[in-house]
C-alpha cells in the first residue's frame, strides 16, 4: 500500500491551490477584526455610559445644592425634614478611617508575607501558601461583612468596653484583611522578579539573608510594592458590603473610630435600597457621592499606574 | 593609590603566604560527582588562573572558596579548604565573615539597582560604617582602585544600571574593593564584555594583583596566559595540572593540558 501511495504523482502545491474555500477564507480574516472590534467596544462603551451617566446626574444634583456647601460642608443629613444637609466630608472620613485602618493592618501584614514568601520559603511552602492566599481574596466580602459584625465587634468590645456595634474599627481591620492577600501576593511578584544575581552579588559581600531581602531586594521591588499598595488602598475605599454591615449609618466628620460611621459606599446602599423617590435631591445625591467616589479610585489607579511605569526598574 | 587598601602583611614564612589550602575536596551536586579529591594551594599575592572546558567544575570550583556553591540545596562537600590556616566548613566559621574577607566578581555585572554611590557604599554600610565623610571617602577610593572613577566621579548618583556593560563590571569591582578583602574570586569577569572593556579589566587585574589575591575562573586560554602568575587546569572535576602559567603554556607535563591548550578539545 505505501508503494501505490508513493507512486502516486502529484504536486502538493497543486493541491493547495485546488482546494476550495480560499475565498471564504478572506473573506473571515477580513470580517474577523471588525466582529473582534465590536466586541470590545462593548465593554468601553459601557464604561464610557456609566461615567456619562454619573456626570449627567451629578450635574443635576449640584443645581439644587450649591458645589461649594457639598464639597466642604462638614453635615450630612439628606433625611431631615426641614433643612437637607449635603456636605460630603463626613463620608470622606467615613471611607478614609476604614482605609486607614485597612491599610495600618494589611502594608506591614502583606509586604512581611511577600518578604517572607519571596526570600524565606521554600518552593514547596510557597506553592502551599500562595493558592491559600489566593483563596482569601476570593471570599465574598459579604461574608467579610458578617465575621466583622458577628465576631470581630465583640471580640473587640472585650479589650474596648467603648466600643459601639457599629464602628470603623472592626470594618477597618476586616477590609485590612481582605485587601492583605492581594498585597501580599502582588508585592511577591514584585520581589521574585528581582534577578537572582543581584541577591548573590549582595550574598558574596558578606551580606546576611535579612540584609539583602531588606536593602536589596525590597529597594529593588519598591516600585511594584508601592503600586500593589495603591490599588489596594483603591479597593478598600470602593469596599462596600463590609462597612454597610459593620460600619453603621451615622456619617461624622471627626476622627473617632469607636463609633457608627457612614462611607460614601455605605450611604449608596442605604439610599438604594431605601425608598428615595426618583427625582428628589435623595436620589441625585448618591450620583455625587458615586462620583466623588469614582473619582478617589480613579486617582488611586492612575497614581499606581504612574508609579509601576515610571520607577520601574530595569535590570 | 591603590597601596592605600592594604593591611601591612609580613610574608616571611611560607605557610603565612598561603590564602587558600584546598585538601582532598570533594564535592556533590545530589549524585553527580562535580570536584573529585582536589588538592591545590593559592598563595597571595599572585594571579592564579582556573582553565578548563564546559563543566570541569572550575567554576564550582571557585564558588566553593566562598561558600557561594551552598545556595544549590542538594550541594554535598568533603574534605577541607583552608583559608588562612581556619577550615571554611567549621561550623563554627560563619559564612559571611568568610566572604566579608572573600569578595567575589561574577560572569555578569550584577550591580544593585541603585545608585553608583550606592552600590559602592552597600558593603561599608552593611559591615556598620556610617559615617558619610568615611563612606565617601571609601567610595572614592573603591572607584579609583577600580579604574573608572574618572568616568563616573561626576554621576555617583545616577543609577548604575545607566552605565555600560564594561563599566558595571568595574563598578562591581570597586564594590567588592569598598570592603578591602583579602581575596578576589573573579567567576569568567570578562565573559560578558566587549574587547575593550576586557582590556580595561584585565590591566586592572594587574593593577589589584600588589594588593590582592586573585583566582580567576576564565574560558580565555590567552587571558589566562596573559594575566596570571599560576594556572590550574581543571578535567572532568580533577586538577589535572597545577603550575607557574609559563610552564602550563609552554611545557605542561600532562599530554591532556598540552591537548586542551593547543585547542584540539574544549
Amino acid at each position: 500500500m505505501g508503494q501505490k501511495q508513493s507512486a502516486e504523482k502529484f504536486s502538493v502545491q497543486e493541491l493547495i491551490q485546488k482546494s476550495s474555500g480560499k475565498k471564504q477564507k478572506k473573506l473571515i480574516e477580513k470580517m474577523i477584526p471588525i466582529i473582534l472590534l465590536l466586541i470590545a467596544s462593548v465593554s468601553v462603551l459601557t464604561t464610557f455610559g456609566i461615567v456619562g451617566t454619573l456626570i449627567v446626574e451629578t450635574v443635576i444634583f449640584f443645581k439644587q445644592v450649591k458645589v461649594t456647601d457639598f464639597l466642604f460642608g462638614t453635615e450630612w443629613f439628606p433625611f431631615a425634614n426641614t433643612e437637607q444637609l449635603f456636605g460630603i466630608l463626613p463620608l470622606i472620613a467615613g471611607t478614609l478611617k476604614v482605609t486607614g485602618i485597612a491599610v495600618i493592618v494589611a502594608v506591614p501584614f502583606g509586604i512581611a508575607s511577600a518578604i517572607f514568601l519571596s526570600e524565606y520559603a521554600s518552593d514547596k511552602t510557597r506553592r502551599i501558601i500562595k493558592p491559600i492566599l489566593e483563596v482569601l481574596a476570593g471570599v465574598p466580602t459579604i461574608v467579610y461583612g458578617f465575621f466583622a459584625l458577628t465576631f470581630v465587634t465583640p471580640l473587640l468590645q472585650q479589650f474596648i468596653p467603648d466600643l459601639k456595634i457599629f464602628n470603623a474599627l472592626s470594618p477597618g481591620i476586616v477590609v485590612g484583611v481582605m485587601i492583605l492577600p492581594m498585597i501580599a501576593s502582588l508585592s511577591e511578584d514584585a520581589m521574585s522578579s528581582v534577578p537572582n544575581s543581584i541577591r548573590e552579588g549582595a550574598l558574596a559581600m558578606g551580606s546576611t539573608k535579612l540584609e539583602v531581602a531588606l536593602k536589596v531586594v525590597l529597594p529593588a521591588a519598591l516600585s511594584g510594592i508601592t503600586a500593589s499598595v495603591v490599588l489596594a488602598v483603591s479597593r478598600a475605599i470602593g469596599e462596600t458590603m463590609i462597612v454597610s454591615l459593620a460600619g453603621g449609618s451615622t456619617p461624622k466628620f471627626d476622627w473617632n473610630v469607636t463609633e457608627s460611621i457612614q462611607t460614601m459606599t455605605a450611604y449608596i446602599v442605604q439610599v438604594s435600597s431605601g425608598d428615595a423617590g426618583y427625582g428628589t435631591t435623595i436620589y441625585y445625591s448618591i450620583y455625587a457621592v458615586g462620583f466623588t467616589l469614582f473619582l478617589f479610585t480613579l486617582l488611586m489607579n492612575y497614581l499606581a499606574h504612574v508609579i509601576s511605569k515610571k520607577y520601574r526598574e530595569e535590570y | 593609590m591603590v597601596q592605600s587598601f592594604k593591611k601591612g602583611s609580613a610574608s616571611q614564612i611560607d605557610a603565612s603566604s598561603i590564602v587558600y589550602d584546598t585538601q582532598k575536596l570533594n564535592l556533590w551536586y545530589g549524585n553527580h560527582h562535580a570536584l573529585k579529591n582536589i588538592d591545590l594551594q593559592i598563595k597571595e599575592n599572585e594571579v592564579t588562573a582556573i582553565i578548563g572546558p564546559s563543566g570541569c567544575g572550575k567554576s564550582t570550583y571557585i564558588k566553593t572558596l566562598n561558600r557561594m556553591v551552598e545556595l544549590v540545596p542538594t550541594v554535598k562537600t568533603s574534605g577541607e579548604i583552608l583559608y588562612r590556616e581556619r577550615n571554611i566548613f567549621d561550623a563554627n566559621y560563619g559564612v559571611e565573615e568568610l566572604r566579608t574577607k572573600v569578595g567575589m566578581v561574577f560572569q555578569k555585572p550584577n550591580p544593585f539597582p541603585k545608585s553608583i554611590y550606592d552600590n559602592i557604599a552597600y558593603g561599608p554600610r552593611i559591615h556598620g560604617i556610617k559615617s558619610k565623610k568615611i563612606l565617601d571617602q571609601i567610595v572614592e577610593k573603591s572607584l579609583r582602585g577600580a579604574a573608572i572613577w574618572d568616568e563616573v566621579k561626576d554621576r555617583l548618583n545616577t543609577n548604575a544600571y545607566s552605565l555600560s556593560g564594561g563599566q558595571q563590571q568595574r563598578i562591581c569591582i570597586a564594590r567588592c574593593l569598598a570592603i578591602e578583602p583579602d581575596v578576589i574570586l573573579m567567576d569568567e569577569p570578562t565573559s560578558a564584555l566587549d574587547p575593550i572593556s576586557t582590556l580595561k579589566v584585565e590591566e586592572l587585574i594587574q593593577e589589584l594583583k600588589e594588593d590582592y589575591s586573585i583566582i580567576i575562573v576564565t574560558h580565555n586560554m590567552q587571558q589566562a596566559a596573559r594575566i596570571s602568575d599560576k594556572t590550574a587546569f581543571f578535567l572532568n572535576g580533577e586538577v589535572v595540572e597545577f603550575d607557574s602559567t609559563d610552564v602550563i603554556f609552554s611545557t605542561p607535563e600532562d599530554k591532556r593540558t598540552e591537548d586542551y591548550i593547543s585547542g584540539r578539545f574544549g
